[in-house]
């Protein structure tokens, strides 16, 4: 019974700071619009702040709670409302969580620059000097009953700020109906900012609660909220009472998780993902959030891609590759080798979320699970593992898609989320283990296994050089396929299921087969790519493939443009070609550049289309100029021979491919008006008007009504003769 | 005086021209009724007027004072009053909230429900619940509230009728042609007609973002199926 009592307490605590940490999400969420995957981020930086306040400088604990909670906090909610998140409205789900997951990689960043990791930095609980409170069976430590305190007080203040406050029925008014709030004469923009106030003010006092537990370390203590955002889904994300709710529950199943599972080398980590797990059932059992069409009008534009260019970018990819990999030291080789595998994740997301706006956060878990079956399957460099990484990551990809059938938007991306945290403080570090004493399961072995390099026809590809090569082809491949789907049937339904789910129902499309299918062709391509980084890494650990991974690489191919194979190319070469790059050339910049990546996913709000569709409208012109571009791949190809040859060195010829580019482009922007006048008239005008304003920026013309015959395969004989 | 003039308004969504070169006036103590079909932007020339949807061109005058750019809330303050299409309520609060929301203006909470309950009684039985399980009726008479509680001196509306049976269409025209004898000016976008124009001192037909024809109620009665049919 004392244990019973002593592991509610510890439930009953943990799940005060999950209500504090949830009702400041639920706040921000419902008043916004917005689901800040940062806001466990703001808790960490303010738990981080209060320690340097209070045990650096040393000042008295009220003075530096009142600093963090009164002033910072608040001041930081604002400045994150004002400056980012306003510019948020009227995009997809898909940017404003990427843009809200790029400042949780942000604050990260941030808090490792200021405070170094690796150092211990001991907080104690508040009054952790005091002698626990005697409860008769059990004691109750001081923080404990104060955080316990500190909920009840939260939930009444909020309770009575919510429904007495005029500026907290405003705050509510909002989220029903933005508009009419300013019929009604409140100020949006004020009940915003107070929101974002309130709702960082609670993550900054529940992480300063938290922080004592599992100590400071700025990415463990950001993603520990995941706990938190189960709570609030708990709640549907609206509502505060069912919030409050959710973290009791889930307080106590952690406190009595830890309490009674039994001591054992499988279920530690089962303790610790718990939370994940719970937050995956919670959204299994949630009730079915009914069809809806779409309200707002995207600001996101991909263009279909044409057939020639989808075959000059594999080919360009190709040469590149092999250019790298006849020019670059094996060091060098063995960094700059990751671009294409990881390029092949990046590009299992360009099915899923650019075309079928299907959100998921653990594309890299699904690429550790390629990466394990390589190493067991492939050992001895069988290739045919291969095939194996692909189709058991696309099975594992269609079991977790099928409770995301019936979840969208923020709701799949948590569920996703989950999955990934699931396997990383979990699955991943399972020791080997015997089922039934039929077949062993032996995923990292419970620390690293070694993978072999692919033998084909008696040759073994263990060189860097040839697997990047290997891998270059591939993701060349790969990027043909997705154009491929792209440009037929199932792109069609991909792309309509992302525009309406509730139109595509009613014209008969299967949904859940669709889904389920791009699930698994995601998962599966993603598996291919991590098999393939298996290979070149040669020892694969859980570390490799984290959550935190995935987020970041998710939200820098949404940055490249998630709806273009060129956006999967671009997120890869950022992260694992230029960062390294940039570290190379200026070793100082290794602090800070790691501010890189979430530094481009804030800026996301401003262009939803990404950065690749600039880079190809700036090149379309050199395109259309065919001299120049000749002269450019010879420009390329003299300069790639005069390196072969040792006649210059590597950073010449890396100086001279990005200087015979940008010359290019310059000499066809000069020589534009005659390009187009060579082009056949009528394509080069339809080019930069889509299909939708023609009739509008311009009369509407027969050639128009024949396209459109034939995107809708209509028979124009039948069809327009009638008139 | 004119409460609210509009001056040579055009308007767009994107690239789409909704609105061409509108003139309209609203005298001081008048209702004018703007007539026309669906999609003829009656609703963006109320929401250009209530300043929710900034026009391509021309002014925005309230009582005699430019106001383009100036903030919907603003407005509000200074005594303009839409009540949407749809039901201008928020169904997640309860009336008793919906009716505190309508104090932003300046008004007195108890102001504000002495007058809705008077006109409104069933609003009053209803307090403690959540607006959105209210029927159709009582939310627009909900909507109305607002109309009558926090005293405007311009009250814009649109499509009273949406969605509700005649008798009760009938009743929020009694009350409108009420507020209208008070002095309040009005301007009444509908697109169903009859009713409307019992009330209206003066009417205007708006098809396909232009005026085409202006009046008195009765002359306009007959040219109202033409303009529907556009022929």
């Amino acid at each position: 019974m004392d244990k019973f009592l002593t592991f509610t307490i510890v439930g009953l605590t943990l799940a005060a700071i999950y209500a504090i940490i949830a009702s400041g999400l639920v706040l921000t969420y419902t008043t916004t619009g917005i689901f800040n995957f940062a806001h466990g981020a703001a808790g960490m930086l303010a738990a981080f702040t209060y320690w340097q306040f209070r045990f650096v400088w040393g000042w008295p604990t009220p003075l530096a709670l009142v600093v963090v909670l009164l002033v910072f906090g608040p001041l930081f909610g604002v400045l994150l409302e004002t400056v980012i998140m306003r510019g948020l409205e009227g995009t997809t789900d898909t940017v404003k969580l990427v843009v809200s997951i790029s400042l949780l990689l942000f604050m990260i960043a941030l808090a490792q620059l200021i405070w170094a990791p690796g150092i211990s930095r001991p907080l104690p609980g508040f009054l952790a000097g005091n002698k626990p409170i005697n409860l008769g069976a059990t004691t109750i430590t001081w923080h404990q009953a104060i955080t316990i305190g500190v909920a009840i007080a939260v939930a009444i203040g909020l309770r009575l700020v919510l429904t007495r406050a005029r500026i907290g029925i405003a705050m509510r008014a909002a989220v029903d109906d933005r508009s009419l709030t300013t019929l009604n004469g409140a100020k949006p923009n004020r009940v915003s900012m107070l929101a974002w106030a309130m709702g960082t003010s609670l993550a900054a006092l529940g992480g300063i609660l938290i922080a004592p537990g599992p100590g400071l370390e700025a990415a463990s203590l950001s993603l520990l909220i995941v706990s938190a955002y189960a709570a609030a889904v708990f709640g549907r994300l609206r509502s505060l009472p069912l919030t409050f709710l959710g973290a009791i529950v889930i307080g106590l199943v952690e406190g009595y998780l830890a309490g009674y599972l039994p001591q054992n080398q499988y279920l530690t980590g089962m303790r610790i993902a718990s939370p994940a797990i719970i937050l995956f059932i919670v959204l299994l059992v949630l009730p079915n959030p009914r069809l809806r069409g779409r309200m707002t009008r995207s600001r996101e534009y991909f263009p279909t891609p044409t057939l020639a260019g989808a075959i000059g970018f594999a080919i360009t990819v190709v040469i590149g590759a092999v250019m790298l990999a006849t020019t670059l030291s094996d060091p060098d080789l063995i960094t700059y080798g990751r671009v294409f595998p990881i390029g092949i994740v990046a590009l299992s997301l360009v099915p899923l979320v650019g075309f079928a706006g299907q959100i998921s956060l653990c594309q890299l878990s699904f690429a550790g699970i390629g990466a394990i079956v390589m190493a067991h399957l492939g050992a001895g460099g069988d290739p045919i593992a291969l095939v194996w990484a692909v189709l058991i990551a696309a099975a594992v990809g269609a079991v977790v898609a099928l409770p995301a059938l019936r979840l969208s938007g923020i709701y799949l991306a948590l569920g996703t989320a989950a999955f990934a945290v699931i396997l990383d403080r979990w699955l991943f570090n399972l020791p080997a283990l015997s089922v039934f004493g039929l077949f062993d399961i032996n995923l990292f072995a419970g620390g690293s296994v070694s993978v072999d390099a692919i033998e084909l026809f008696g040759r073994r590809f263990d060189d860097p050089g040839t697997q990047m090569i290997i891998s270059a082809v591939t993701f060349a491949l790969v990027a043909l396929l997705v154009i491929w789907i792209r440009r037929g049937r199932l792109g069609r339904r991909l792309l309509a299921m992302k525009d309406s789910e509730a139109a595509c129902a009613t014209l008969g499309l299967n949904l859940i087969w669709t889904k389920l299918s791009v699930f698994a062709l995601s998962a599966g391509i993603a598996g291919l790519g991590g098999a393939l980084y298996a290979t070149q890494l040669t020892s694969i650990q859980p570390g490799n493939f984290e959550l935190v991974q995935s987020l970041q690489l998710f939200a820098i191919t949404v940055v490249g443009g998630i709806g273009a194979v060129g956006g999967a190319l671009f997120a890869a070469l950022s992260l694992y070609a230029f960062l390294p790059l940039l570290t190379t050339l200026w070793p100082s910049s290794v602090r800070w550049v790691g501010l890189l990546p979430g530094g481009a996913g804030i800026g996301l709000g401003r262009n939803p289309n990404g950065a690749v569709h600039d880079v190809r409208e700036g090149f379309l012109p050199l395109l259309a100029a065919r001299a120049v571009l000749a002269a450019m791949c010879v420009a390329v190809a003299g300069a790639y021979v005069l390196r072969l040859t040792n006649v210059i060195d590597n950073w010449a010829f890396v100086v001279l491919l990005i200087v015979f580019p940008v010359l290019a482009t310059i000499a066809a922007g000069l020589s534009k008006p005659r390009a187009v006048e060579a082009a056949a008239g009528n394509d080069e005008e339809n080019r930069d008007i889509p299909l939708e304003w023609r009739g509008i920026d311009r009369p509407w013309t027969k050639a128009d009504l024949e396209q459109l015959d034939r995107y809708l395969g209509l028979n124009e004989m039948e069809f327009h003769d009638v008139r | 005086m004119n409460s609210l003039e509009l001056r040579g308004i055009s308007a767009a969504y994107d690239r789409i021209d909704v609105l061409f070169n509108i003139d309209l006036v609203v005298p001081e103590g008048n209702v004018i009724a703007l007539l026309g079909p669906n999609g003829a932007g009656k609703s963006t020339l109320l929401r250009v007027a209530a300043g929710l949807h900034g026009p391509a061109s021309g002014d925005v005058l309230v009582a005699g004072r430019r106001v383009n750019g100036v903030p919907p809330e603003e407005l509000a303050r200074r005594g303009m009053c839409l009540i949407p299409e749809g039901r201008g309520i928020f169904p997640n609060l309860t009336v008793r909230e919906n009716l505190r929301m309508m104090t932003f203006t300046g008004t007195k909470l108890s102001d504000v429900e002495e007058r809705s309950f008077t006109r409104f009684p069933r609003l009053k039985e209803r307090i403690g619940q959540t607006a959105g399980t209210l029927s159709g009726g009582e939310q627009q008479m909900l909507a109305m509230a607002r109309g009558l509680a926090t005293d405007p001196a311009l009250l814009l509306l649109d499509e009273l009728s949406m969605g509700l049976a005649p008798i009760i269409v009938e009743e929020l025209y009694e009350i409108v042609a009420q507020v209208a004898s008070e002095g309040v000016s009005i301007l009444v976008v509908e697109q169903f007609a009859s009713t409307v124009l019992g009330v209206a001192d003066y009417a205007a037909i708006l098809v396909q973002g232009r005026i085409v024809r202006a009046g008195q109620p009765h002359e306009l009665a007959e040219d109202l199926s033409k303009a529907y049919l556009g022929a």
